[in-house]
């Protein structure tokens, strides 16, 4: 009877903390297979600074997901975003200047513009959605492709012809690569979104409504919640944050060009869901995508560092989507 | 005479993490009989019914099928050895016809050498040979999707009959059927009895137990009281076993009395859907429980969602405390004091994945945001748990704690979660459409008391309900609509089923 229990709580501890298992267990085989060159502060802080966007991305899609929703326009955005604010980024003498007559603006106006336009298609979607009444799946795959053009139609327009953008400002530059104690910008302030998702969810009337909207929204609309509104807030959220990644990206690698961002959404859809978000809405926690974002990057990261082609990645990927999802549909079929 | 019992099973006992839900449970059941099987909710009665039909495994005990112990692996291994189930929520396969629903999983074929061509012919004739053998008038060939409730649990019966059936578990087969279709469904339980097939019934409908079945078992909290005969049992005696209490009343002592002022008044509501409720007005006052009967399908819970604004109206007005009302959604509805608990509990009620305190909370966290925060960004967390608390507290909810996630509970608890969302709002006006279907005794007791309640302390309540016992036995006055038209409203005292029934089958006799 004992052994029983004790082999229970086993499996319950398995299904509930496999995915922090098995990256304990991969950090373990990489450490090892490096001689314990992994684990250092420095490899670290690397996986985190790749992350960042990533995570703000994986933030803004868990709104969509939670909602009970779904967003294939984030990576497109996040490419669009990254072109915009690279182009409004970049320094007077630089000989390809995207608007040559544009003079130097600080490095906070091209984020904020990057955010403006993430919002304008996050609300377009949560428009085409909720008022249309069009599939979300559907909805955002049509934004993906609108915004995908629309971006290369900017990034086409002369003199820059498609070129890849550079010569940002060093104040632009330093929120990609700057630091403060050690710790770079990106790092804080990805965290910072992730706090400011975190109180939002979970101390805020807007965050349970989401989760009421995601759960059933037909019991939601009878308890007085205007789902309209809710799935408007959570795509102009969605997008928001795509466009702050998008800046993001752009700060980070020191140029931006169309093909930015590409399968972003893909890979913010797979944190998400890993991460504990349930496909169907209404669950999901910040904690959870965070670490379903770090997971993928640990490996990307992992591989490369003790030599295996970064190919494997989308193997060792692949695996990882269908076992957690494998293991969350027994967590839930309790019986 | 003794017979074989086509089912038996000994001392089961089931335990899930945290309750034991069965204890040495034991049901024996006679061919061509039907055994009630009866208890509150969360009494076992499911769990028992599961484990019989191989949805899940007994710790202990055995089953033996006319006298063979068997062991069940799944449903459909169940089925292939005589045991099926007609369960309460239907699933029926909408966008396919009658016949292809029946034979799903094992359809008739024919073999053209490594192909398995599906063989229309012979699943036509073999369905069209079960519908007439249970004389029901149904097209093999009519789209499932098209048919009502009745329908679509009369094709469940015959895909339990098309296995060969011995034993048919019935899961309150009644809750979602006209009284009408009720005879119907007896008329088919005879017929199966006739034939040798036993059924166990589960339903918290007494008179219907009591006419229909042979035996009753009953359950209490995972344990066996007993089996009767159902001739030897009165509704008094089975209240008693299922409660472990003497319960004198079905209702409480009606102590209230509607005052003169005007609470709701409905003038010539045209809904903007043409098929439902046409041109409807009444008016109810404070201190006043209002029953609303009539069949499925007269369009009362359309009328009521429209007044609360969940439903376009075309045309009318409605008044509310002697002002003129616009209510275009429920968040209005809510504003001007009115609350409402809907017919389906899962469809439009609960939110399974949230914990009974965000299901209490649900309602008043959009109406009374000011409450929760005190005007400021932030949830206040401490009063929402208080609150929650309180309506656990005083409508008895049986939950863990308020962390647990709302479908984990029995549907009798779901309920008055429910019913403690609304009633945290404050309302002056609770509608509450069926507010006791599916519930055990107990439960619907504790709701009609607070009914009481709520009209002592001056409010008003509407109550639609296809039970007539209940509508006559709460309500001060009976409004019975018709196919989308208001077709009288009489006194709650002078009502008789006669009475009520007639005005639920016909409008245009009516003259009010």
């Amino acid at each position: 009877m004992l052994k029983e229990k004790k082999s229970f709580n086993l499996r319950a501890f398995l299904m509930n903390y496999a995915l922090y298992a098995i990256m304990v267990l991969m950090i373990i085989v990489i450490a090892v297979i490096s001689g314990g060159k992994f684990l250092s502060i420095r490899v670290l802080r690397d996986i985190l600074t790749q992350s960042a966007s990533r995570i703000v991305v994986a933030m803004g899609c868990m709104f969509v997901i939670v909602s009970g929703s779904a967003d294939l326009s984030g990576g497109r955005t996040v490419g669009f975003a990254a072109v915009i604010s690279g182009s409004l980024a970049q320094q007077a003498t630089y000989y390809l200047k995207f608007w040559p007559s544009l003079p130097e603006l600080p490095a906070i106006v091209p984020v904020l513009v990057s955010i403006a336009v993430g919002l304008g298609v996050g609300c377009f979607n949560g428009f085409v959605v909720s008022k249309l009444k069009v599939p979300a799946f559907l909805a955002t795959l049509g934004t993906q492709m609108i915004v995908y053009g629309a971006n290369c139609l900017y990034f086409n327009k002369a003199p820059n012809n498609s070129q890849p953008l550079g010569g940002y400002l060093d104040s632009f530059g330093a929120i990609g690569t700057g630091s403060v104690l050690g710790v770079p910008y990106l790092i804080i302030i990805a965290f910072a979104v992730m706090l400011a998702v975190w109180i939002l969810q979970t101390k805020t009337c807007l965050g349970k409504e989401i989760f009421a909207v995601g759960g059933n929204p037909e019991a939601a609309r009878v308890s007085g919640i205007n789902v309209f509104k809710i799935q408007m807030i959570t795509y102009a959220i969605a997008g928001a944050c795509y466009g702050l990644a998008g800046s993001l990206e752009a700060a980070r690698t020191g140029s931006a060009s169309s093909t930015y961002g590409l399968s972003y959404e893909l890979d913010a859809i797979a944190s998400c869901i890993v991460g504990g978000c349930s496909a169907g809405g209404g669950v999901g926690t910040v904690p959870g995508v965070f670490f379903g974002v770090i997971i993928f990057n640990v490996i990307n990261y992992g591989l490369t560092f003790i030599g295996l082609s970064s190919y494997w990645q989308f193997v060792v990927k692949g695996i990882i989507i269908i076992g957690a999802i494998a293991v969350d549909v027994r967590k839930y079929n309790k019986h | 005479m003794e017979q074989t019992p086509v089912l038996e099973m000994c001392g089961i006992s089931k335990s899930f993490p945290g309750v034991k839900a069965l204890d040495d449970v034991s049901l024996t059941v006679r061919p061509g009989t039907v055994h009630a099987l009866m208890g509150e909710n969360g009494a076992g009665k499911s769990t028992l019914m599961k484990c019989a039909f191989g949805l899940y495994q007994p710790d202990e005990g055995t089953i033996k099928i006319n006298g063979e112990e068997v062991h069940f692996d799944d449903a459909r291994d169940a089925m292939d050895k005589g045991v099926s189930m007609i369960h309460q929520e239907l699933h029926p396969i909408r966008t396919r016809n009658v016949m292809e629903n029946i034979w799903v999983g094992r359809v008739p074929y024919k073999r053209v050498g490594p192909i398995h061509w599906v063989d229309e012919k012979k699943m036509y004739a073999d369905t069209k040979a079960l519908l007439e053998q249970l004389e029901v008038k149904l097209d093999p060939r009519t789209m499932v999707g098209e048919l009502n409730a009745s329908n679509c649990q009369m094709i469940e019966i015959v895909r339990a009959v098309s296995y060969g059936a011995k034993v048919i578990i019935m899961d309150e087969p009644t809750s979602s059927l006209t009284e009408v279709e009720a005879e119907q469904l007896f008329k088919i339980i005879a017929q199966l009895t006739a034939q040798g097939v036993a059924i166990i019934y589960i339903s918290h409908k007494m008179d219907e137990i009591l006419r229909i079945s042979d035996e009753v078992t009953i359950m209490r909290d995972g344990k066996l009281v007993g089996t009767w005969p159902a001739k030897e049992l009165t509704m008094q005696l089975m209240v008693s076993r299922m409660v472990g209490r003497e319960m004198s009343n079905q209702f409480p002592q009606r102590t209230h009395t509607p005052s003169d002022e005007v609470m709701l008044e409905v003038k010539n509501l045209t809904s903007a859907n043409p098929r439902s409720f046409v041109d409807v007005s009444f008016s109810v006052r404070r201190g006043e429980i209002f029953g609303i009967g009539g069949l499925v399908g007269a369009q009362r819970t359309e009328l009521m969602e429209s007044i609360f604004g969940l439903r376009p109206v075309a045309s009318g007005e409605i008044w509310i405390k002697g002002q003129k009302a616009k209510i275009t959604c429920a968040q209005d509805a809510i504003q001007l004091g009115m609350a409402l608990l809907t017919e389906e509990r899962r469809a439009s009620g609960i939110i399974p994945m949230l914990s009974v305190m965000e299901n209490t909370v649900l309602a008043n966290q959009t109406a009374h945001t000011k409450q929760y925060t005190g005007g400021k960004l932030f949830l206040n967390d401490k009063q929402r748990g208080a609150d929650a608390q309180k309506y656990v507290d005083a409508l008895s909810i049986k939950t863990p704690d308020l962390k647990t996630q709302i479908q984990y509970l029995s549907g009798g608890n779901q309920q008055k979660v429910l019913l403690g969302r609304w009633l945290l709002v404050n309302p002056d006006l609770l509608i509450l459409d069926e507010p006791t279907r599916g519930i055990d005794v107990g439960a619907k007791y504790e709701i009609y008391t607070l009914m009481e309640q709520m009209v002592q302390e001056g409010k008003t309540v509407i109550m639609i309900s296809s039970e007539m016992p209940e509508l006559m036995g709460m309500s001060d006055r009976i409004m019975v609509m018709c196919e989308g038209h208001l077709s009288g409203i009489i006194n709650g005292a002078q009502a008789t089923d006669e009475k009520i029934m007639m005005l639920a089958s016909t409008y245009e006799q009516a003259n009010v």
